[in-house]
């Protein structure tokens, strides 16, 4: 019998180990699997390569896990964005590496990584300082830059709805990095709104198969990050 | 004692329950067209099995009644089936991402040859005027994790198909983990093919006698 779903947060990132490679879904806060990054830094795993669109804000989510050293290495497009202050300090000081990648880059990048293609090409970035060093082709007289496809560990991503056979569905915008994160790692770990029964997802409805989907964990309420920033709160909770 | 040639061995249907045993619960599979199709019949009780057909669905259910077929629901056999529970519809692309990904994890095909390093071919016998037709072959024994091959043991005419090396073109090198025949169960290894289990009415000196390769023991 296939059951992916698990008690708690806790459980689900139990398994997670320092020097990890790690996705994480979310566009700015739109996406952002909080409470299992939360139970990430109960954990305690470090050392962690974090391959993210941002880097959080304020004390919560991501942003938390980055302020309590456990990232060594950001690979994102956009590491600032409004009330993001802890990675922005951290790297003026040399604390934190960042690997910086266009945003159409990283979500190809992360899409060829689950889809076994290692490398490929693209227009993105060539005659730039993000493409020094690159190998580059000329297809039809347009210059290229060879990208390679991303593997992680672990993947962890919010979602809307699953079942235990792991099929997702997502809400709006904060659909984005999700799917191809799912695709992508070794171990999919998803934070669910709702857990349903077989069939309640309309088959031509589901987003993510549940063949890129290990664990799931029923989040019913999960926090709402910028409420979380207006009130000040910091994770571990202060 | 001369054996009648008759009663030796499993049928295809036997065949296809050996391949089922090793299906472990929670496995997602893709069976190849033919014979690898008939192992969807004989999931051991209590295991939960996914199929994947590479034409766009996770959770292929049984073979439908004559009234329920649906034109448009079809496996990569182009044959009637349904959709369980649970299931979910997709892409070509998004299909082959789960096979070259490594997504699936167990892959049933059948063979014209498999060699001693477990090499497979079985998509084209080379034939001058021959009409090559690969499909998903090649893509699903380069991405799935364990490729297993369920064939008869030897072709029409008597000839071994485990082989020293393949003569047709090959599909892909080095990717075979088991072989299930009429004869035998044969797991390929580094060191050579291993007899795991024999048909009933098999011994290993007419095994031998019926394969091109040495085979242990």
């Amino acid at each position: 019998m296939i059951n992916k779903i698990v008690s708690s947060p806790a459980e689900a990132v139990a398994d997670i180990f320092d020097g990890a490679l790690i996705m994480i879904s979310g566009f700015g806060e739109a996406g952002s699997p909080i409470e299992l990054i939360h139970a990430l830094i109960d954990q305690g795993a470090k050392n962690l390569t974090i391959v993210s669109n941002n880097t959080g804000s304020g004390h919560v989510g991501l942003a938390a896990l980055i302020e309590h050293k456990r990232v060594k290495k950001m690979i994102c497009s956009f590491p600032r964005t409004a009330n993001s202050t802890v990675f922005p300090d951290l790297y003026s000081k040399g604390e934190i590496e960042l690997e910086l990648v266009p945003q159409g880059t990283l979500a190809e990048r992360i899409r060829a990584g689950g889809a076994g293609i290692p490398a490929f090409f693209t227009p993105s970035s060539v005659n730039t300082p993000l493409a020094d060093g690159k190998e580059l082709r000329e297809f039809e007289g347009v210059p290229y830059v060879m990208e390679f496809g991303i593997k992680a560990d672990f993947s962890l991503v919010k979602c809307e709805a699953a079942d235990r056979y792991g099929n997702l569905i997502y809400n709006k915008t904060a659909r984005n990095f999700g799917p191809i994160m799912c695709t992508a790692a070794e171990t999919t770990i998803v934070q669910a709104k709702r857990l349903v029964e077989l069939g309640d997802i309309d088959p031509e409805c589901v987003v993510t198969p549940g063949i890129f989907v290990k664990k799931v964990v029923g989040v019913n309420n999960p926090a709402d990050e910028s409420q979380l920033i207006a009130d000040e709160r910091n994770y571990p909770w202060n | 004692m001369e054996l009648n040639e008759n009663n030796i061995g499993w049928s295809r249907e036997e065949m296809a329950q050996k391949v089922a045993l090793d299906i472990p619960d929670g496995a997602y599979v893709n069976l190849g067209i033919g014979m690898p199709e008939l192992v969807a019949d004989y999931v051991p009780e209590g295991r939960e099995v996914i199929y994947h057909t590479e034409n766009g669905l996770l959770g292929m259910g049984p073979v439908p009644e004559e009234s329920e077929k649906d034109p448009e629901l079809i496996n990569a056999g182009k044959k009637h089936i349904t959709a369980i529970k649970g299931a979910c519809f997709f892409h070509h692309a998004d299909s082959f991402t789960m096979i070259r990904g490594k997504h699936i994890d167990i892959c049933v095909l059948g063979a014209f040859q498999v060699s001693v390093d477990g090499d497979i071919a079985n998509w084209s016998t080379g034939k001058p005027g021959a009409i090559p037709a690969v499909g998903g072959a090649m893509d699903l024994v380069a991405g799935v994790k364990r490729i297993f091959v369920i064939t008869q043991h030897n072709t029409k005419d008597g000839k071994s198909k485990i082989v020293n090396n393949c003569t047709y073109p090959l599909t892909g090198k080095g990717v075979v983990e088991t072989i299930y025949t009429d004869l035998a169960i044969i797991d390929v290894k580094k060191d050579g093919l291993f007899v795991r289990e024999m048909g009933p009415n098999v011994n290993f000196e007419y095994l031998q006698k019926h394969t091109e390769v040495p085979l242990i023991q």
